[in-house]
């Protein structure tokens, strides 16, 4: 027998208190139907005898104290999960809202998941070539990783997640079995648009699942999405064996809709007034990434947020990168001087990269290239400070010969344009040829044997016209 | 029988109940969810469950254990994987799958396995607290001693077995007491893990945890039974630097607590140190290791009481004489959890909503550090080395700032020297050892006369080229005199030859005390027969056309680690090119 509750006992913001309720568990759904007919969906988030708090998905507007019937599900929010969700556009709580019709489910699933256990991980070593030089080289993507983009507003994070997506898929050897999930949180309906347009001119569309939460719905809803299309992600990568690229935008709307809500609950804010446990909330979705033992698929997440005043040190921003492995950071200047993607090389990091590099991977020498670069454009940022402040005139040679290495490591390495997709043969190619535009001492974390093979000033000469 | 009252994610409330005790352990709901009492009064019981509340309901009953959260201490800890409540993880994933399912009731350790068990008392001896009475091989580079818990009163031995094959659970001894009632011994015991395991008596710290890694060795060394915080924003190698510490240091157990951190990080540990074969030994490196996971995304009571199981298995192994080392990755994610709990129990927050018990936390954890006479009558300790993650990278942050001062030791991760990729990336200034004084006579004895001396002239060297970097900043390189131009010079050595070190180059991943000492010593000399030649009236160009300082850059791939010998050719070899520049010949090794 299903039992209805008439009526509520209080509404604050998106929650409200049901007094008199019995046999109902933690992060149980409820569904509220009101006077009017329309339906709204609900979860307990906090429970005692006789009382229980709902939060309500499509908001409170409309509610009253007596204008509702409630009743319980009886378990937790379940995504019905099917292959044949690949190719659909679903709310942020996960419904469809192509106008298609239902799904026919194969399963249902808890959308909150279960931490994976560490010994049933496999290490992620299989490189993705992304053909952006910058990161081939630098922070390189390993299938399996959360590698995020740190942005800000106005910074072409968007375009730089649909150029991975277009170049990484043909350097899958087994194209039919990748497939993209798409989850937005709180983003204006023109950069949803941006992505399905862009999905469908690379011919990818029927490969990708997409979970639209516009910044005009509901903040709980919102609170959904990323649960529901990692839940999805999961579902296929390690039942149905895909290698799946999770993108999630925007993180910090998603983490302004947890504070929202968790400010309506009445709880002690820590930095920023986020919530206490927005470190734990945040790992419970990038943690869904990975590759599981017993399973040829994977999961690899790209978030993008946007830094609030392009703040690293922000909260979210922050724990993010304690959580993820490694970040891109995007660049305002970079961006602003037409350099495209604008990564800011030096803050930016991949963890994975050092085990899924080098001989079987890339390029025996990728290791080296790499450190190099980034320890040579390290020197570039000390010379430039110093010139801004003596002039370029009194530099030192050495000084003067970082000041030309960056200039051209930007122009050459970093600028490279949205349709130029390049092997990874070519991009280290191209960071020696750079590094040979050094006097070769200064090139001190390359061993003489590497030196001697790919230290070669007439090429760079030649190459860079100097 | 007690039932729920209410439920707010992992804290339950049991309304008017007077059965429990404080940090009794306790079983909620049909689900039998561990969980422990954090709070008591007369209205409510308050506790924390350490797995997901997903499902509970009011009503559901709670069954207490009589006991306090305690961890089970036998053989066969040693190349295990728990969780932060000690459940074997691969005995976990046997039974729930990849993912981790709720209320899974596990041994922490396996109760079929066999263990080759040798006695070492016989009837009639006297079995009094902390007192090993049987042995048996755990991996073949550690030994298990069981002994009689630190609880027991002691007594005469009365029976033992044969020497033989048991598994943890066989009685394999019995005493009687001084009141005369029987007490049999089993190869495990538990212990509680708030409460630490009481030893004879402190002894003072004098002897270095060698780690191989120059810039601790040298400049911030750390003391066996020390403790000492690597604090570090995202990305400055915190893990990497536990990881080269959990490896190479001569610790003769190593516990990992992977608290809240990433699920892969435990992988790559899991891997990494099956394959890795430990020098000394011969023998992979999980023969000596034993690994906490608990990682970000599982149940945040369980991350806090993951700090405390670590140190409880470390302290029992301590008792039975080893040297441990415990890498706590990353303290800051405990400090959270308890920031989460203390929310949950809308307890009053001090600094930036963590609750005003936090530096007592933090003090009673790294207090439980230190090297003991053990009960047994032993010598044993148990060292510390946290990571903290401050928020924002900003070092003032309560975390922090409490555990500055409660660690002697602290390597500060520099943010700017990982983008440049210099790694390890302790900012040499920013650090400090207050074990340097308790270690001089150890070093002088056991690696060199002078080799505090070197250390402070190395130091010294950096130091004042801290200051004149300012004014390079301002006006170039170019301004300085020639002294300061070497002195500049050698302290690029010091810094890309000597501090910088590379984890995953064959010879420079582990380096031993004599190599570095040698290294130092060859810098010191450049920089003395730089400041000679330049006395003589070479110009600095001249100097550094010599081509030491790359070489000296160099040293540490060129002179392999089992050949020190070829330190004095470099020595002679240096001579000579010094005294052909002093003479006006051409410098020979130009």
């Amino acid at each position: 027998m299903e039992l209805k509750y008439i009526g509520l006992d209080e509404i604050n913001g998106p929650l409200v208190a049901l007094e008199g309720v019995s046999g109902i568990g933690y992060d149980e759904m409820a569904e509220i139907r009101l006077s009017d007919g329309s339906r709204r969906m609900g979860r307990v988030v906090e429970i005692s005898e006789g009382r229980a708090v709902l939060q309500v998905f499509e908001g409170t507007k409309g509610l009253s104290l007596t204008n509702t019937t409630t009743s319980f599900e009886g378990k937790p929010m379940e995504l019905p999960l099917s292959k044949e969700m690949l190719g659909r556009i679903f709310s942020g709580a996960g419904r469809p809202a192509d106008g298609l019709g239902e799904i026919c489910p194969e399963k249902f699933a808890d959308i909150n998941g279960k931490p994976l256990n560490p010994v049933s991980r496999e290490y992620p070593r299989n490189y993705i070539n992304t053909g952006i030089s910058s990161i081939d080289a630098l922070m390189t993507l390993i299938r399996g990783q959360k590698l995020p983009i740190f942005s800000g507003s106005g910074l072409s994070h968007n375009k730089l997640a649909v150029q991975i997506v277009r170049q990484a898929k043909i350097a899958d050897e087994k194209g039919q079995d990748f497939a993209i999930v798409f989850g937005a949180m709180g983003v204006k309906n023109d950069v949803a648009d941006y992505f399905r347009r862009s999905f469908e001119e690379t011919g990818s569309l029927q490969r990708v699942a997409m979970f639209l939460n516009m910044s005009n719905d509901p903040i709980i809803e919102r609170i959904l999405t990323p649960r529901c299309a990692l839940t999805l992600a999961e579902y296929l990568a390690f039942e149905k064996n895909m290698h799946i690229l999770v993108i999630l935008t925007d993180m910090t709307a998603y983490a302004e809709a947890l504070r929202e809500f968790s400010s309506s609950k009445g709880e002690i804010p820590a930095r920023k007034g986020y919530p206490g446990y927005l470190y734990s909330d945040l790992a419970s979705l990038y943690e869904r990434a990975g590759v599981v033992k017993g399973s040829t698929g994977s999961v690899t997440q790209i978030p993008i947020l946007t830094m609030p005043n392009d703040d690293i040190t922000h909260p979210v921003p922050d724990l993010t990168g304690y959580i993820t492995e490694g970040q891109i950071v995007l660049d305002r200047n970079l961006d602003q001087s037409g350099v495209y993607p604008a990564v800011s090389v030096l803050p930016s990091l991949s963890r994975l990269m050092k085990d899924g590099i080098g001989e079987g991977y890339t390029r025996e020498d990728h290791q080296m290239c790499a450190n190099q670069l980034f320890a040579a454009y390290a020197k570039v940022s000390d010379a430039r400070a110093l010139a801004s402040v003596i002039g370029e005139e009194e530099l030192s040679a050495s000084d003067r010969a970082y000041m030309r290495f960056g200039e051209l490591f930007e122009k050459h390495f970093i600028d490279q344009g949205f349709d130029v997709n390049r092997t990874i043969e070519q991009t280290l190619d191209l960071g020696w040829a750079l590094l040979s535009t050094l006097p070769r001492n200064e090139l001190d974390r390359v061993d003489d044997e590497h030196l001697d093979k790919f230290y070669d000033t007439e090429n760079a000469k030649i190459e860079f016209d100097i | 029988m007690d039932r729920i009252y209410s439920i707010n994610g992992p804290v339950v409330k049991v309304k008017a109940s007077k059965s429990f005790s404080m940090t009794e352990m306790v079983y909620v709901g049909n689900k039998r969810l561990i969980s422990e009492v954090i709070n008591v009064s007369s209205d409510f019981t308050t506790i924390q469950v350490y797995e997901g509340t997903t499902g509970l309901m009011p009503g559901e009953p709670v069954v207490g254990t009589g006991a306090a959260m305690s961890a089970l201490l036998g053989p066969g800890i040693i190349t295990n994987i728990f969780d932060g409540i000690e459940r074997p993880l691969r005995a976990l994933a046997d039974l729930t799958g990849a993912f981790i399912g709720d209320g899974a009731e596990v041994s922490p350790l396996d109760t079929e396995r066999k263990f080759k068990v040798t006695m070492t008392v016989k009837p009639g001896d006297r079995l009094s607290a902390g007192e090993v009475y049987c042995t048996c091989p755990e991996t073949p580079v550690v030994t298990h001693k069981c002994m009689l818990s630190p609880l027991s009163k002691g007594g005469e031995v009365v029976w033992t077995a044969p020497d033989g094959e048991y598994t943890i659970n066989d009685t394999v001894c019995k005493i009687r007491t001084a009141e005369g009632s029987e007490e049999e011994l089993t190869l495990c015991q538990r212990w509680p893990i708030r409460t630490p395991r009481p030893s004879k008596e402190r002894l003072p710290i004098d002897r270095p945890l060698v780690t191989g890694q120059r810039v601790i060795d040298t400049i911030a060394p750390i003391a066996k039974g020390g403790t000492a915080a690597i604090p570090g924003g995202f990305g400055t190698g915190k893990t990497m630097t536990q990881h080269q510490l959990a490896k190479w240091c001569d610790a003769d157990i190593i516990v990992y607590i992977g608290c809240g951190e990433r699920g892969n990080e435990m992988t790559q540990v899991l891997e990494e140190f099956t394959e890795l074969i430990d020098p000394r030994t011969d023998r992979p490196l999980t023969d000596r290791t034993v690994l906490i996971a608990n990682t970000s995304n599982m149940p945040v009571a369980a991350r806090e009481a993951s700090i405390y199981t670590g140190i409880t298995l470390a302290e029992y192994y301590r008792d039975m004489g080893y040297h441990i080392a415990i890498m706590a990755d990353s303290t800051s994610r405990w400090a959270e959890a308890l920031r989460e709990l203390s929310g949950r129990l809308e307890e009053m927050p001090a600094e930036e909503g963590f609750p005003a018990y936090l530096p007592s936390r933090i003090s009673e954890f790294y207090e439980r550090a230190g090297y003991v006479k053990t009960l047994g009558g032993s010598e044993g300790s148990v060292s510390i080395i946290g990571a903290v993650s401050p928020q924002g990278s900003d070092f003032s942050e309560p975390v922090t700032q409490n555990t500055k001062r409660f660690v002697r030791c602290f390597w500060a991760l520099d943010k700017s020297l990982a983008y440049a990729r210099h790694y390890p990336a302790i900012n040499w200034n920013d650090s400090y050892s207050e074990y340097t004084d308790d270690l001089a006579a150890y070093y002088k004895a056991n690696v060199a006369e002078d080799f505090m001396q070197v250390r402070q002239d190395i130091a010294n060297i950096l130091n004042r080229e801290n200051s004149l970097m300012e004014i390079v900043k301002l006006m170039g390189a170019d301004v300085l005199p020639d002294d300061q131009k070497l002195l500049i010079e050698t302290a690029r050595a010091v810094r890309v030859g000597f501090l910088q070190q590379n984890a995953y180059h064959k010879d420079d991943t582990y380096v031993p005390l004599a190599k570095q000492y040698k290294m130092m010593k060859l810098i010191l000399k450049f920089y003395e027969l730089g400041g000679r030649a330049l006395d003589n009236g070479s110009p600095i160009s001249a100097v550094t056309g010599t081509g030491w300082v790359e070489k000296l850059i160099k040293l540490k791939y060129d002179i392999p680690n089992d050949k020190p010998e070829l330190f004095d050719s470099y020595s002679k070899q240096m001579e000579q090119d010094f005294n052909a520049l002093i003479s006006g010949g051409e410098p020979v090794g130009a």
